[in-house]
Order: structure tokens, then sequence, then C-alpha cells
């Protein structure tokens, strides 16, 4: 009853995190950028703007010109994260492949970071005036869901140990439609439904950063408007007007 | 005007407390209907204006992928809090850029965002009230839209292209900004910012031929309307009158006298500034452009040159190809920008900029300079906010912070830098551009200058600088306005070109 309502609740997310991140970046993707307007320092070639872009994807450049703190905490948040993710691949792929075998004692350890890097990104909402002033409660909720589901990750891990074969069977069984036995303790209940969660706001809430930067005009533009003319489809339009 | 004082230098440049409220007010007058209607927008606020506003915005979110990215992708990180001129300036929250782009985030949530519709509260989305869309009028006119906390961002969301798209949906209900409307309401109709007719132009520029003879015994010409010139000149009309503009207007006439180039000024498109970028229109942005392709292909120009101006740098540079096609590089099938692009010569960068083609002609010895002619003057440099982070020169990254420096270094022989977290992509805005140079805004313009006024202290304490080079006619009034009340003296300001008038050497090549 629990695995089939698990397994029910991973399908409706992943649909909606699919479907919703494909129609989101369709909406990007399709939106015309009128104007020249990338910021300086602005790349000329195409080459150049790859490069930008993952300085930027990578390491997150401006912001560490803009703030060390901010950078250092959120920095180690989302490099945390993604080693979890991938370690999380162990689920999923039967046999495991090798480098995700290699990264397993790194991705474990990233749990801590990835936590202490949140806690330290809440501690500056809170406790920073100007940036207690520009949040939302759900910014707020955010740093806790994404808490939360690092915390019982780790708990699992280091404390309460889940019988992880089962919740591997359980998942390699839901990428075949077939539904297997999940372990029930709290922690795991409450991992997966945290993940659910996240999975299903995704394409609705501020983690459309993610797509979103490779799409921002004044990051992803060539500085060439002199050497190229730039017209976009409803501004020629207006040249046929007249 | 009088009771406005500057606000004390930070001891250490700190990061100012919030002062909830502080810029609490109306904003800058309101365009009557006369200046409204003249430019297509209502004249007042209709009935219906909640359902135009939120309709535009929805087209806005349509046609500007910009915009659309930008309400999306904001975390509330806080890297752009402590970047904006006007919010160190004033410690108003809703000044923090981030803050400020809520203002409208708010509302997109709302009406195009599923949680904003079920659950505002949460994410903080808002009603469009009308206390809301006077909030917009107050604090959208208190960006420059000169985008500095852009240059912070990790997602390079640009306050510019929210405050832009704002001041279009305030437009399109009829709550335009009396200053910039009325501006570009003379633009459509005289020619330029100023209203200054074209007899009064030639009478203007004969004036100047007589003056610059009686100084330098050379004739120098100012020539307007001349069919078949080289160069057309395209610059702020406030080179044609204000001080201290006008003597760079003076060192671009000599640079092109001694190089022997000849040139014209057009009667009919007198004017490099392009006001609809500040109020976001970009039918306003194209109507006013191409008023100088309509000059350059009159006047049959090879060459189209742009004075110190530093948002219509911005406009020349990134959007003239696209709006009118002065540039290079069109389809063979694009007959509209082909028909300019045929004439030009692609020699050259097109436009160019002032300095490209000052720079040019020092480095092949085309004039002969005498620096020591400009020994009384410590020099630092002020990098205007749409020429840094809008805009390029020389063809090569950074060109737009090099070929200023290169010509101050080749004209005179003392300049210094100020510190280099105000300079260069980093500079701050001199406090007046985006269209918020009108006396009704002066409290802000003040203070907003802050950041900038602290830092060229520093030097003019440290290292005895007495003259602050632009090439903005904004920063030029600007900075002739606030700095009494900073204690400095106003005529420290001035042009590159007015250094370089000051240098080049006439008569000798």
């Amino acid at each position: 009853m629990m695995s089939a309502l698990f397994a029910i609740l991973f399908y409706l997310a992943t649909l909606l995190l699919v479907v919703g991140l494909a129609h989101r970046i369709r909406t990007y993707a399709t939106t015309p950028s009128p104007l020249k307007i990338p910021t300086t320092p602005a790349p000329m070639t195409n080459g150049g703007v790859v490069l930008r872009m993952t300085r930027e994807v990578v390491f997150f450049e401006s912001l560490f010109k803009a703030n060390l703190w901010t950078w250092g905490l959120g920095w180690m948040f989302h490099a945390s994260l993604a080693l979890v993710l991938m370690r999380h691949l162990r689920y999923f792929t039967e046999p495991v492949w090798a480098w995700v075998v290699f990264i397993q004692p790194f991705g474990l350890y990233a749990g801590i970071t990835m936590l202490i890097g949140l806690a330290g990104l809440w501690a500056r909402r809170l406790f920073v005036e100007r940036i207690r002033y520009i949040s939302t409660p759900s910014d707020h909720l955010m740093l806790l869901l994404l808490m939360v589901i690092a915390a019982s990750g780790l708990l699992m891990q280091f404390v309460t140990h889940t019988d992880v074969i089962a919740v591997k069977g359980f998942f390699q069984g839901w990428m075949h439609f077939s539904i297997q036995a999940l372990p029930t303790d709290i922690a795991l209940v409450v991992h997966l439904i945290s993940v659910v969660v996240l999975m299903a706001i995704f394409p609705i809430s501020k983690l459309l950063h993610a797509p979103g930067v490779f799409f921002s005009p004044t990051r992803t533009q060539k500085d060439d408007p002199r050497e190229k003319r730039h017209v976009s489809a409803w501004a020629k339009k207006l040249e046929s007007e007249s | 005007m009088a009771d406005i004082t500057a606000p004390a230098y930070r001891v250490i440049p700190i990061i100012p407390a919030l002062k909830p409220g502080a810029m609490e007010g109306n904003g800058p007058y309101v365009a009557n209907d006369k200046i409204q209607e003249a430019l297509g927008f209502p004249g007042e606020l209709p009935e219906d204006w909640h359902d135009r506003a939120i309709a535009k915005m929805g087209e806005l979110l349509g046609k500007y992928r910009s915009l659309k990215v930008f309400m999306d992708a904001c975390v509330h990180c806080g890297a752009c809090s402590d970047k904006c001129h006007y919010f160190i300036g004033t410690q108003d929250p809703k000044n923090m850029p981030v803050a400020r782009q809520d203002l409208m985030r708010s509302v997109y949530r709302r009406y195009f965002t599923l949680p904003g519709k079920l659950f505002p509260k949460l994410v903080g989305a808002r009603d469009l009230t009308r206390e809301v869309l006077d909030e917009w009028h107050n604090y959208f006119h208190q960006c420059s839209e000169c985008r500095r906390c852009s240059v912070f961002c990790p997602y390079g969301i640009d306050t510019a292209e929210v405050t832009m798209a704002a001041r279009e949906i305030l437009d399109s209900v009829g709550y335009g900004q009396k200053y910039d409307n009325e501006i570009i309401g003379k633009v459509h109709k005289i020619g330029n910012n100023l209203g200054l007719p074209p007899p009064a132009l030639i009478d203007t520029m004969e004036g100047l031929e007589e003056d610059v003879k009686e100084d330098t015994g050379i004739d120098v010409r100012f020539p307007v309307d001349v069919k078949g010139a080289e160069v057309l000149l395209i610059t702020p009309s406030a080179d044609f009158f204000a001080e201290p503009h006008i003597d760079s207007l003076i060192g671009y006439a000599k640079v092109f006298h001694a190089t022997g180039t000849s040139w014209t000024l057009s009667s009919m498109s007198s004017e490099a500034a392009n006001f609809g970028m500040f109020i976001g229109s970009y039918e306003q942005l194209r109507k006013i452009a191409l008023r100088i392709r309509e000059a350059a292909l009159e006047l049959g120009v090879k060459r189209i040159v742009v004075g110190e101006c530093g948002h219509a740098w911005r406009v020349a540079y990134s959007f003239w190809n696209t709006l009118s096609g002065v540039g290079d590089g069109a389809d063979e099938t694009d007959r509209f920008a082909q028909m300019l692009q045929k004439q030009l010569d692609h020699r050259y960068k097109q436009p160019t900029h002032i300095c490209e083609f000052t720079w040019d002609m020092i480095q092949r010895q085309a004039i002969s300079l005498d620096k020591e002619a400009n020994d009384k003057h410590i020099i630092t440099f002020h990098d205007s906010c749409n020429v840094a982070r809008g805009a390029g020169m020389g063809g090569y990254p950074g060109g737009q912070f090099e070929i200023p420096r290169n010509i101050i270094k080749a004209v005179a022989n003392n300049f210094v830098e100020m510190s280099p977290e105000t300079t260069r992509e980093k500079t701050f805005c001199c406090g007046g551009g985006g269209g918020l140079l009108t006396d009704d805004l002066m409290d802000l313009r003040v203070k907003g200058a802050l950041p900038r006024m602290e830092v060229l202290q520093q030097v003019v304490d440290e290292q005895n600088v007495n003259f602050l080079a632009v090439i903005c006619a904004i920063c030029k009034t600007q900075f002739s306005k606030v700095m009494p009340l900073y204690g400095m003296d106003r005529r420290m300001v001035g042009g590159i070109h007015q250094l370089v008038s000051n240098a080049i050497k006439l008569g000798d090549k």
C-alpha cells in the first residue's frame, strides 16, 4: 500500500517536474530578445560565451564578485548537492557505474557540507538585516525543505540505518513500472516525501533559477551589435509597416 | 533645492543600515495629458487602468525574454542588495535592486504564476492596487538603469530591464514621467532634447566658429547640413549650449579640423540622447533612432560619429544596428538595413565613438599634442555607467575602459585612478542618469551621487585631483550640479575632449 502510494507520488512528481520544466524552458527559448543587452565584461565570440557561462554555472563568478560569504555558502551547498545527486545514481543503476562507485565516499560527506551550507544561508537570511528584509516565507520554507532532505538523508546514513538494498529494489522496480516493497522507517518516509515536494514545486518556484541562468540575455549574448544586425521577429514587423 | 543637503561621507564605507520609508513619496512630476498624448499614451489614468496594466505586463513578458527570465529567476540571495548607489545614498530598502524588482515581481507572481494565485502571502505576491502603482511611479524613478546590480547578479538579472518595463506599463496607463516624456516630444517635434530649432543651431555654431577663431586664430569650422560630408556627428544637444559640455564640442571640431576630416551636424537630427530607452519603449527608441538614419541617408555621409554621451553611446553601439541599420552585417535580403549599410564605409566601425575616432588619429600620429597644456590639471576618470556596462569601444573587450584612459594619458601628464571597486564595470552612476536629471528629483540625485563623491574626495585629498574627466552629458550636468553640495568646485568636471581641445596643436599638420 505504502509502496504503491510512493510509486504513484514519484510518477506524478516526475511528470510535473519534466513537463513543467519543459514548458518553462520552451517559454524562455521562444520568447525573443529584441535588443542586445550583454553586461560587461561581455565576450565577443560564441566560445567566449560558453566560457563565461561555464564560469558562471560552475564557479558562480558573479556571486564571487558580489559577496564572499554568500558565494562560499552558496557554492558549498550547490557543489555538495551535485555530488549527493550523483551519488544517488547508485539507486537507479545496476551495475553501478564505476565513476558513481568512485564518488561514493565524497558523496556521503557532501551531505554534511550541504547541510552546513544551507544552515549558513539560512543564518544569513535570518540575521542580516537586508537579506531578512527581502525574504518571503517561501524563501525560508525552501531552505527548510532542503535541510529536511539533507538531514533525513544523513540520519539514515549515520544514525538509523535504512535497508538501502530494499530502497534500491523499489526504485529499480519503479523505473520499470513494477511496484516493489519499500522500507517504512520514518527517516526514509520524510526524506522521500520532501523530495517529492521539491520535484513538484521546481517548475513553479524560484528553483527556476537553474534553467533561467541559461536564458539570461545579459550573460548569454555575444557583444557584437555593430558587426551583426540583430532583429527579432516582432521588431522586424515594425519595419515593414513603416 | 535650498533645503537639500548632501549626506555625510561614510567614515568606513560599510553597508548602510536600512531606513524603511526614507524615500517614500510621490516620485517625479507626472506628465500631463498633452505630453502623454503626443507620444500616443493615454492622457490620464483610465477607469480600467488595472486591467490595462496587467495586459501590458503580459504583453511585455511575451516580447522580452529578459523580463520573463528575470521575473522567475531571482532567489533573493542578496548579492545585489548593497550595490545600488541610490540604496547607499538613501538607505531606503526599496532601493535595493532586488527589492525594487520585487515591486514588480510581487505583481507578476500574483497574476502570472500558480503559487502567487493560490498562496499570495507565502510567495510575497500582491494585487496591483492604486497604492502599488503609486509606489512603482516613485521607486522605478529612483533607478538610473545603470546596470551595476546586473554585474553582480549570479543570473545576470538586470534591474534596468525591470525598470524599463515598469515605466512602459506606467506610460500605457497614462502615468508617465513629465521630464522624460516632455523631452521625447521635443525630439520628435524639433529634432533635439533642448528644443533648439535649426536656425538657432546654425546661429550657435557660427558663434562658436567666431569664439574659436578669437581663441586660436584658426578657422575651425562647425558645419551644419553639409551634403556629402564624410562624417555625420551625432552629439547630445547639451554640447551646443551647456557648460562644460560645449568645450568638448570644440574639442571634436578641432580634432576633425586637425585631421582634415570633413564633417557635419544635422539640423533635423541634432540629438544623440535617446530617452526612449529610459522609458523602456521600443517604439520610441526606434522612432528617435530613425531620425539619425534619415539624416545619414539624406546627407550621404560615410561615417557616423557619436559625441560624449553615456546612454546615447549604449543606444548607438548596442541598439542602432537593430533599430535603424546603422552598423554592419545585415542580411543580403534585409533591404531596410542594406540601404544604409551600403552607403557607410566599413573600414571603420559604424557607429564610431568620438573617443575611438580621436584615439585612432592619435595612434596614426595624425594630430600633434602638447601635453603640458593640461599640466594644471590632475585628472581622474569617471567611467560612465552606460558606456562601461552597456556598450563597448575599439572592437575588443574592455576597449571602453582603455580608449578614454589612453586619450587622457596622451593629452595630459597627470592621471590617477579612483578606487578600483568603483571604476570600469564596477563604476557607480553619477546619480542623475536614466531619465532622472530633473530638478524635481534633486534630493535623490544628491544622495545618489554619494558613493562616487566619496571616492572622488579620496583622490582629491590624497592626490590633489582637480579635474574629473567624463564622457557623458548627463554626468557633466549632474556633477556640476551636485559637486558644490559636497563642497567641491563645479568646474572640476569636464569632458575628455575638453582636455584634447587644450592640448591639440592646430595648424601643425
